[in-house]
């Protein structure tokens, strides 16, 4: 790479970088004072594995996250499926509505689903972050799978058929193998989304269940403690081995279609 | 082909559920008032905060234009770099975004303050303080930093596409620098560019955690208004109703203004 | 994929451990009090705690963790949240589909909840550590036959100030609309306390129920917005410590917890007068563990919780058993426990009409949208030019210098 273009991107990375960087920093300072250096300790890292709120909220963000992942995929899969059978102004329609949470601005999003479960009485919890969730997550499985499936060569099911498979049987032995990397982008996509989500879990999380993202604003109004550094720390190193995890795994492309 | 529309009922029902019926009960709040009867004052309301509207699409669209000029030379950059090292660049770039925006930007917090690390850096050279937390300027860079991935991300999955050999060609003919780029690589990036304008345009117009916290609550966006009514000191579901309703006009409007420019696939392919 | 949902479950289990291994000894001795606490034990009952931030002895620094305490003493679970303002609390609740056990409004807030119907009357016979609370505490406006509340704390509103960074004594409200303070100064992020302070400058009662009135406040409060930094909550603790702002408006107990934090600091009851406020404990109505939820009360109430919670939050207690146990030091505190003739001066919020709550919302909304004719918009210009410039160099440079490369 040029030389320009090095200085370049490395001042990007920089500005990118910088905050990141001070905040692992300042999560290893003894003293409270963030500009005051003075000496390192893990005592941070203590307190925060003994915050139950923290803990608490984190088991809650990785079930829903967990939960809204594998039930947005079954359901978005049978979905993009039954949306490829409509004639194609009807798909069309479905397709449009499907955008909306994606472009519509998360806070819309996140009002109008806080005034649905008000009209219909449910109460504001673990349920209602649950059914949010699958909602924002939903259309990222259908539209991440609908491609694959168009790209499906329909001799092949034919071919299945003709062998004397019953179609349900045909989908789960020819169609499905190979719309599987669709469906493993979207489950993935939807998991790292629902991980990730503040504005619509802020508007309709409730007493008994808070997500990770929501604990840690509730932390951002207080009476700032470095925990929240090093919760920082915590979560930046694990996304960096995740990604890096990921990548080599997708270095090997032929190794990985054969275990799917 | 496998044929199965009964497979789309479940998701037909959820969406139904789910995504008609909230938005049809936003536009029911937003033409009624707290008994339930029809009134048009929820609408005529809003017209008390037009500058709070002007406000939010200006710094939206400030700070999409500072993504779009300084994350075309990075996705240009990266598209012309070797196989393995865009690998790693990209997953450089893209890295900071899945922490949480919220540890993000209040990172920015610490850095910015009036004692903060930059203003202690220039009081070496015995320069400043600065002014920088609480000003709209550290409002569009909480947006920039926030954002700027996603400008990259669509740019440069349009612009890997973009052949060497394209460019080469068209210096071979006597392009020059400027004609290269205005001729051959910004014409074949246009999807890119417009996906990643609704990308940055779309978040950063209706953020209102990036105003609260870097903004000090003097540049209020239409964001923090709509949160205002619904779950802060204004307690008023009707007119944050109604906010929200044309929040989201105009960026049906905005869509269709681009789309219009782009190609509706090929944003749709970059978004994903 | 199974290999990653098997992970994932691992680190369920791995989260679920610690939280089920918590059953901890309790700090305090509870045997000599006849209540009994236990009797929810082990029937996995769970109450809903909705608080204000800052407004609990949570464990930090070897103090008492009031919480755990008192799931440790009752095995009832607490889901512990919090809230920055009274209105914010209203607003959760008044929307429909929350389900709190337990909130900590403020006085004013109490009463209009009542006139809702919004709270639950106590069983005051399950709540008998309500005894120690004073007389003086006791029948107060916002609920005068005692049916619906437990007072947690009271305090006064005041002036936090850095010494180092204002001139002279501060004395009066007027402070926060000196010119010599502009951007150094923080203010209120909730409407009835800054209103408040506006009212106390230009001489109008607290409850006034004139519209005008409020105008009048609003239209002082949007003169001072261009002086004001930030419109803050609890953010104010890590500002005034940190020396970011001048002075401010908040709390009494609450600068008491910042004037530890950084020795420069001091707080001051303006002579105009100020709020005196008292937070209370109450049920919502709906609440699902009436009983459960009573028994927090009486364990929140009991002398020796009380005064290690209220050592801890800096506010001042309503309970004279708790007072007895503080040390001297705290007892003889003028900014927690102010001498009469401050007190004198204060005035306590009561609920306003419908109307007027309404039209204070709507002037709200106008003051905060305001644009403070702050103009940084000339900066980003600037920079926005220097880096359009620099891309563009950039660009052009690439380009260029791929050009040469295929010439060779």
């Amino acid at each position: 790479m040029k030389r320009v273009s090095k200085f370049y991107l490395a001042l990007i990375y920089i500005f990118l970088y910088a905050p990141i960087l001070v905040m692992i920093v300042l999560s290893f300072n003894a003293s409270k004072n963030r500009n005051v250096w003075s000496g390192f300790t893990f005592k941070w890292y203590a307190e925060l594995f003994h915050n139950q709120i923290v803990l608490e909220s984190l088991g809650n963000t990785l079930l829903i996250a967990c939960i809204a992942a594998v039930a947005s995929t079954v359901v978005g899969t049978a979905a993009a499926v039954g949306i490829n059978s409509f004639r194609r102004h009807v798909r069309n329609a479905i397709l449009n509505v499907t955008y909306m949470p994606m472009i519509n601005p998360e806070i819309v999003t996140g009002v109008s689903l806080m005034l649905l479960y008000v009209f219909l009485g449910v109460k504001f919890g673990f349920l209602t972050l649950l059914y949010s969730h699958i909602t924002f997550c939903l259309p990222y499985v259908i539209l991440s799978v609908l491609p694959k499936l168009r790209q499906v060569d329909p001799n092949i099911y034919d071919a299945a058929l003709d062998l004397g498979c019953t179609p349900v049987h045909a989908f789960w032995k020819v169609i499905l193998p190979q719309i599987m990397p669709g469906v493993f982008s979207g489950f993935l996509m939807s998991f790292t989304y629902s991980l990730d989500d503040f504005v619509i879990s802020y508007f309709t999380n409730g007493a008994t269940s808070q997500t990770l993202p929501i604990t840690i604003y509730s932390m951002t109004r207080r009476k700032v403690s470095p925990e929240i550094n090093a919760l920082s720390t915590i979560l930046f190193l694990v996304v960096f081995t995740l990604l890096i995890i990921i990548n080599l795994r997708g270095r090997n492309p032929k190794k990985k279609k054969r275990s799917a | 082909m496998f044929k199965s529309r009964l497979s789309a009922a479940p998701y037909l029902l959820w969406m139904g559920i789910f995504i008609i019926a909230p938005l049809l009960l936003v536009c029911y709040f937003a033409f009624t008032d707290a008994s339930g009867s029809f009134t048009l004052a929820n609408i005529q309301g809003l017209t008390a905060h037009v500058d709070v509207l002007l406000r939010s699409l200006w710094l939206a669209a400030v700070a999409t234009v500072i993504c779009l000029v300084l994350g075309y030379p990075v996705a240009y950059i990266l598209s012309r770099a070797e196989e393995g090292q865009q690998r790693i660049f990209l997953m450089l770039c893209l890295l900071p975004m899945w922490m949480n925006f919220l540890l993000r930007t209040y990172a920015w917090m610490t850095l910015l303050e009036n004692n903060g690390l930059i203003n202690r850096f220039f009081g070496l050279f015995g320069l400043g303080p600065f002014e920088m937390i609480n000003t709209q300027g550290a409002v569009v860079l909480g947006m920039v930093y926030n954002y700027l991935p996603f400008m990259i991300m669509p740019l440069y999955s349009i612009m890997v596409k973009i052949e060497n050999s394209t460019i080469q060609a068209a210096q071979d003919l006597g392009a020059n620098g400027v004609q290269v780029l205005f001729k051959v690589v910004l014409p074949l990036s246009v999807p890119g560019i417009t996906s990643g304008v609704i990308m940055v345009f779309v978040p950063a117009i209706s953020t209102f955690i990036i105003s609260k916290m870097l903004g000090g609550g003097s540049n209020l966006l239409i964001g923090d208004l709509i949160e205002l009514q619904f779950l802060g000191n204004a307690y008023n579901p009707h007119l944050g109703a109604a906010m929200s309703l044309v929040l989201m006009i105009i960026i049906l409007l905005c869509l269709g203004f681009l789309n219009y420019f782009g190609d509706e696939d090929a944003t749709r392919e970059a978004i994903l | 994929m199974k290999r990653l949902l098997a992970a994932f479950g691992a680190v369920l289990v791995a989260l679920m451990i610690p939280v089920s291994a918590l059953a901890e000894e309790t700090q305090f001795d509870y045997s000599q009090s006849e209540y009994d606490y236990t009797r929810f034990a082990g029937q996995g009952v769970s109450i809903n705690v909705y608080n204000w931030g800052e407004y609990i002895s949570d464990g930090e620094e070897g103090a008492l963790d009031t919480n755990r305490e008192f799931e440790a003493l009752t095995g009832i679970k607490v889901n512990y949240t919090t809230f920055a303002t009274n209105e914010e609390l209203y607003a959760k609740l008044k929307s429909g589909g929350s389900d709190y056990d337990i909130i900590i409004p403020s006085d004013y807030m109490v009463s209009k909840m009542i006139n809702e119907g919004m709270l639950e009357p106590l069983d005051y016979g399950n709540i008998p550590n309500f005894q120690y609370i004073d007389e003086a505490y006791r029948n107060l406006e916002y609920d005068p036959e005692n049916r619906y509340t437990v007072p947690y704390t009271w305090g006064t509103v005041g002036i936090i100030y850095n010494t180092t960074m204002v001139e002279g004594e501060i004395d009066s409200w007027d402070a926060l609309w000196d010119e010599q303070y502009k951007g150094n100064m923080l203010m209120f992020g909730n409407s009835r306390d800054a209103f408040a302070i506006a009212q106390s400058r230009l001489g109008i009662p607290y409850n006034s129920t004139d519209k005008d009135d409020y105008r009048r406040a609003a239209d002082e409060l949007i003169k001072q917005k261009p002086l004001v930094q930030a419109y803050v909550m609890d953010q104010i603790y890590d500002k005034m410590e940190g020396g970011e702002a001048a002075l401010a408006p908040y709390y009494a107990g609450d600068a008491i917890v910042m004037m530890e934090g950084n020795p420069d600091l001091a707080f001051v009851v303006p002579k105009e007068g100020a709020n005196l406020f008292v937070d209370a404990i109450c049920i919502p109505k709906g609440c699902q563990n009436k009983e459960a939820a009573e028994m927090y009360i009486n364990f929140l109430s009991e002398p020796q919780v009380a005064a290690a919670n209220i050592e801890y939050i800096g506010y001042s207690t309503p309970s004279s058993a708790a007072f007895a146990l503080l040390d001297e030091e705290t007892q003889n505190n003028p900014v927690i426990y102010p001498p009469e003739e401050t007190l004198a001066k204060c005035q306590a919020f009561r609920s306003l009409p419908d109307d007027v709550n309404l039209y204070m919302d709507s002037l709200w909304t106008e003051i905060m949208s305001t644009g403070t004719g702050k103009n940084n918009l000339m900066g980003i210009f600037i920079g926005c030019g220097v880096v359009v410039v620099i891309v563009v160099l950039v660009v052009l440079a690439t380009i260029r210098k791929k050009k040469r490369e295929s010439m060779y």
